[in-house]
């Protein structure tokens, strides 16, 4: 995110005042320098220990080396620009003020793995900031950073943007690659994976647009500027999306490792005036929620999750001492009914029966037994699905439930939510 | 657009993409960014183009969310209700655009000018409630605040005036 709010950005020349596209000079020998081989490229990311910034926090030259020797058919490069998960916006202010940043990204990456075709997969409301990506592509086509012979070197990279329409599972990469495909968003078995068959059943390689965003300042810096930055296993910055009962919402990049009480306190000004902090989610609507005695836990992958939670999309939702957790149990829980694509039961069907659960218990209308299934079809849930989307739905309710449990019974045994209705607002 | 036109415009897409498959998802939304919404005869004639059987069109069509098989209002107001928003107030914005509008969710004013919906996360949580009017992001939404979109929207005005931009973007 740096110079993020410089005028001009989102604009090639702009861009190019920044330090826009010197990567992709160096890298390809346009500046008169000796140009770097794909393997140079990739040794280069390897150094830096960048991990995949879309939840899964997987190595990112790992995933690029998975991909097989060249056959000479075609091997394709997704961006996954599908940013839904609850809480999550850091993909959206990339896109819609440096969208050049992902496009040389995504050439520098593709330049490492042999490819020659990539397509950023938005999801269908980002058709406003798409519009700004498809002008970046344009203007990158025109001054010569994509298509044949980029920037005289002889390698070649075509781009171009792919709309969704409305569907979080699309985030999930295999279900990305059957709607790229023109079909419903069902996630796909692996293996294969999709490095071995993925679009179009060719090799495939799909990032997120952080990850893809963090290339250019490794290969202008070096990997090993990057790897000094955050901690020992994850380098480099993150953007950390805060949002939910705090001061100042906001993206804010700071290293892996930081402890969240500097991102809520520091970075984003700590609560309401007159509020306390009750519980943050430090990862997104999938991960479980954190109580203040967790909030000096460094927000790396490790460490978040040793202590019970998940980075993830690290997508911080805070909750303050106004708000109810069954109550946000139950928006949460209805996200995932929503969402969830049917392939498989257990998903499908017990999304559906926790929020209506929930619901009850909001609403005044719950029963002892419903405590028991708040319980227990977490339970049934979790580990049993086709995806990840079945974990997702349980992470934050399974810590709700722990660790506040009396606010639930106390919905059943007063016939709804304690918290004076004014509050609830 | 023409009909003719947006035929044409189909077949570019259809040949932009390696295999042929991946264009009816643009194609869909090119009917319905023309039509308001996808009728029968839209999903017949982007099957027709996609050589693929209508049924396994409609079989696209129901799974995404953003596919509408009814038109709505002239002005699509959507509201974000996933937790960031439902938090900061979205469930009262919601309430209010009903009431003052006079329909349900996912219904269109008898004039046909205005909708209300409820989406999932849109990706702007820092301008919690979050909404779109025809996709384009607004945020820090409030009774007030929607009811001077409505009114600027009703006086003529374009989405984007209407809307007066993200607000703190």
């Amino acid at each position: 995110m740096q110079d993020i709010d410089a005028p001009g950005l989102a604009g090639r020349a702009g861009y190019e005042r920044h330090e826009g596209y010197a990567a992709l000079r160096r890298v390809l020998g346009g500046d008169g320098g000796a140009r770097m081989s794909p393997a140079e490229v990739m040794q280069e990311v390897a150094a830096s220990n960048l991990r995949g910034r879309g939840g899964a926090g997987f190595p990112t030259a790992r995933k690029w080396q998975f991909l097989p020797p060249p056959d000479g058919g075609p091997r394709y490069l997704v961006c996954n620009a599908d940013e839904s998960e609850p809480g999550t916006f850091k993909d959206h202010e990339l896109l819609r003020k440096n969208p050049h940043l992902l496009v040389e990204g995504m050439t520098l990456a593709a330049y490492a793995m042999g490819v020659e075709r990539g397509f950023i997969y938005l999801r269908g409301e980002f058709a406003q900031p798409g519009r700004g990506v498809d002008a970046a592509i344009r203007e990158a086509y025109e001054a010569g950073y994509l298509g044949r012979n980029i920037l005289g070197s002889g390698f070649r990279f075509d781009l171009s943007t792919y709309l969704g329409a409305g569907a979080y599972i699309c985030g999930e990469e295999t279900a990305l690659l059957d709607s790229l495909e023109g079909r419903r968003g069902f996630p796909r078995l692996r293996p294969p994976f999709p490095a071995v068959a993925g679009l179009y059943a060719r090799p495939t390689v799909v990032n997120n647009v952080e990850t893809l965003c963090s290339v250019p300042v490794i290969l202008r810096r070096g990997g090993a500027w990057f790897a000094a930055i955050g901690t020992e296993k994850s380098g480099g910055t993150k953007i950390y999306s805060i949002s939910g009962h705090i001061a100042r919402p906001g993206n804010y990049e700071y290293p892996l490792g930081t402890p969240l009480r500097t991102l809520l306190y520091d970075a984003a000004g700590g609560p309401l005036p007159g509020r306390t902090l009750k519980a943050v989610i430090p990862g997104g609507g999938s991960a479980g929620l954190f109580t203040p005695d967790l909030f000096d836990t460094p927000m790396d992958f490790e460490p978040v999750a040793k202590a019970g939670s998940m980075l993830g999309s690290a997508g911080v939702i805070v909750m303050d001492d106004h708000d109810c957790i069954v109550r946000a149990s139950l928006f949460l829980q209805a996200f995932y009914a929503d969402e969830s694509c049917g392939k498989c039961t257990p998903c499908r069907e017990g999304t559906k029966w926790l929020e209506m659960t929930l619901h009850r218990l909001e609403h005044g209308h719950g029963r002892p037994a419903d405590l028991d299934l708040l319980r227990s079809v977490p339970k049934n849930i979790l580990g049993n699905t086709f995806c990840g989307l079945g974990d997702a739905a349980v992470g934050f309710l399974m810590t709700a439930t722990k660790h506040f449990w009396p606010e639930f019974e106390a919905h059943v045994a007063g016939g709804g939510c304690p918290l004076p209705e004014e509050v609830r607002r | 657009m023409t009909r003719e036109a947006r035929l044409e415009r189909a077949q570019e897409i259809v040949a932009s993409f390696p295999q042929r498959s991946s264009a009816v998802i643009p194609l869909l939304h090119l009917w319905q960014d023309s039509e308001g919404y996808l009728s029968d005869d839209s999903i017949a004639e982007v099957a027709d183009v996609m050589g693929m059987p209508a049924a396994e069109v409609q079989e696209v069509v129901s799974f995404y969310s953003m596919f509408r098989r009814k038109p709505l209002g002239r002005y699509r107001i959507e509201v974000c209700k996933s937790i960031s928003c439902a938090l900061c107030g979205a469930g009262t914005v919601l309430e209010h655009l009903q009431q003052r509008l006079g329909v349900g969710l996912n219904e269109a004013t008898p004039d046909g000018m205005f909708s209300v919906n409820a989406v999932e996360c849109l990706a702007r949580c820092d301008l919690a409630p979050v909404g779109q009017v025809n996709l384009e992001y607004t945020g820090r939404l409030t009774p007030e605040a929607v009811d001077a979109i409505i009114d600027r929207l009703r006086a003529g005005q374009s989405v984007s005036a209407a809307i007066g931009g993200e607000t703190g973007a």
